[in-house]
């Protein structure tokens, strides 16, 4: 059983000459319990201080780590080196966003999507804190529970070939936390979503390729999330052809 | 600015009702007008037997439903494989008149031919 | 991004790769998606195929047999068989996907993905066994 392992790291030096990326190869301990995260700190500490990389919780929950390992989107924080054994294992940057430097990627655009789906309660009118909270039954709650899991790793979009291709998709992710507050019972806003979302940058962008859902590492769905949103979106629109009278 | 309805949704809904048709009715119809007829797996219906099947409003109708659902379902997938597969998007006019232009035709030439039978 | 802006250590030169032509063709998955899409193609044949068959039921007799011939050709054998396989991965892939795509509630329970998935099945054997009886079994 071996006890090292070779990573493949992308680096990327803007400030250098090179115009795309190159990998250079790196020798790390390969323990029982160790993660790619594990082996890249490694890196950091002993063999290369250069390496730049995006992490925090270490542990799965705050979204920060996601890189392409061995062409799969994957948490560096959950994915165990043993699995890669004799090795090497390639670590790229997340597909889909541009590169700022090594595995670093340029998120502002996912960012800037998920305000435009105002991911928060919507209300025509706030009840007043003398009034108490606004009470949700369990079985209210798990309409919704599923996309509230959510991290904002952004797997999803480096899974999604149409984010690739059209820089203008909304997203899994975006859309799946919109439909995460439009079937909140507290929730009133889902025809201020209907009109960000019911267009072509929106869910009918989407081909139902499923790959978001396969590396969601929180088992969101976004691909069911959206498939489920066509067909509420395209009831409402039904609704509003047949019956044009309908309160708003 | 205004929110502008899009057509999408109808179209996406005839992709569906289309593909769901096409799913359940076509390989059983390929199995039995594409194959076992022709290749005597089953006995040859007669001439009048199918023209009978042809000829009754029942089978006229559902002949034309799933000939324009199916044409349309086509049309709607097809438009987005030459969008993302060949990266041809920005000829998305073109690419929308061949497509459901496409289905419109083959849909009244399907009317047509079920009505002059 | 033009040639003309100027990169300081504020605002780095990004690297944007471009998608390749084959992106469809270098990951399985994407690979059986565009499979998948392609289906639709082969069901627009099959129209008109089935268009063929009706116009040529219009010539009476001779239109059906020589209708008949045509079908037996082996090439149109082949594309037949193709087009049977398309159509059945199309069916396959899309009754699969229902559970996804509907989320069916029966007294606030949701029902479970096999199920949907199964009923769809079971619909589509009972209209093929009753397309396949009209068609031969009389």
């Amino acid at each position: 059983m071996a006890d090292r392992i070779t990573l493949q790291v992308s680096r990327y030096r803007p400030e250098s000459d090179t115009s795309e990326p190159t990998f250079e190869e790196f020798e790390v301990p390969c323990h029982k319990d160790w993660v790619v995260l594990d082996g890249l700190n490694y890196v950091k500490d002993q063999l290369d201080g250069t390496l730049s990389f995006r992490w925090s919780c270490r542990m799965g929950i705050c979204g920060s780590c996601g890189m392409n390992v061995n062409g799969e989107p994957k948490l560096t924080c959950a994915t165990f080196l043993k699995d890669y054994e004799p090795g090497p294992v390639r670590v790229e940057p997340l597909t889909n966003f541009p590169v700022i430097r090594d595995l670093i990627v340029e998120i502002g655009d996912f960012m800037r999507k998920l305000t435009t789906v105002k991911p928060w309660i919507v209300r025509q009118a706030e009840k007043p804190i003398s009034d108490g909270e606004y009470l949700q039954t369990p079985d209210e709650m798990d309409e919704y529970k599923q996309f509230s899991m959510c991290i904002n790793c952004m797997l999803c979009y480096a899974a999604c070939p149409i984010y690739g291709l059209d820089p203008h998709f909304i997203g899994p992710a975006a859309i799946a936390l919109a439909q995460r507050y439009n079937m909140d019972s507290r929730d009133e806003g889902e025809q201020e979503r209907l009109e960000i979302l019911s267009t072509h940058e929106g869910i009918w962008g989407c081909t139902f390729v499923g790959e978001c859902t396969q590396v969601c590492p929180k088992h969101v769905d976004p691909a069911g999330a959206i498939q489920r949103y066509k067909l509420t979106a395209s009831l409402e629109w039904m609704k509003n052809l047949l019956m044009p009278w309908g309160s708003r | 600015m205004a929110y502008k309805r899009p057509i999408e949704p109808f179209l996406w809904l005839l992709f569906s009702a289309g593909g769901t048709l096409a799913a359940m009715a076509m390989p059983v119809l390929i199995v039995v007008f594409g194959l076992a007829i022709p290749l005597g797996w089953l006995p040859t219906p007669t001439f009048s037997h199918v023209h009978a099947l042809v000829a009754n409003p029942l089978g006229r109708l559902f002949i034309f439903v799933l000939s324009m659902l199916g044409l349309l379902h086509w049309a709607h997938r097809f438009r987005y494989t030459l969008y993302d597969g060949l990266q041809i998007k920005h000829l998305n006019e073109m690419i929308d008149a061949f497509c459901y232009g496409g289905a419109m035709v083959g849909s009244l030439v399907a009317g047509y031919l079920l009505l002059v039978f | 991004m033009n040639h003309v802006t100027a990169y300081s250590p504020h605002h780095p030169r990004w690297y944007r790769k471009r998608v390749s032509t084959y992106w469809w063709a270098v990951r399985r998955a994407y690979f059986v998606f565009i499979m998948r899409e392609l289906t639709s193609i082969f069901v627009a044949w099959f129209i008109l195929y089935l268009l063929l068959l009706v116009n040529a039921l219009r010539h009476g007799e001779a239109g059906y047999q020589r209708f008949l011939q045509l079908a037996a050709h082996p090439a149109m054998v082949f594309l037949n068989v193709v087009t049977f396989a398309f159509v059945v991965f199309h069916a396959i892939t899309w009754f699969n996907l229902a559970p996804q795509a509907m989320v069916v509630k029966v007294g606030g329970q949701r029902v479970p993905g096999l199920l949907i998935a199964g009923s769809n099945y079971a619909g589509w054997a009972f209209v093929s066994i009753v397309l396949a009886w009209l068609i031969v079994g009389m």
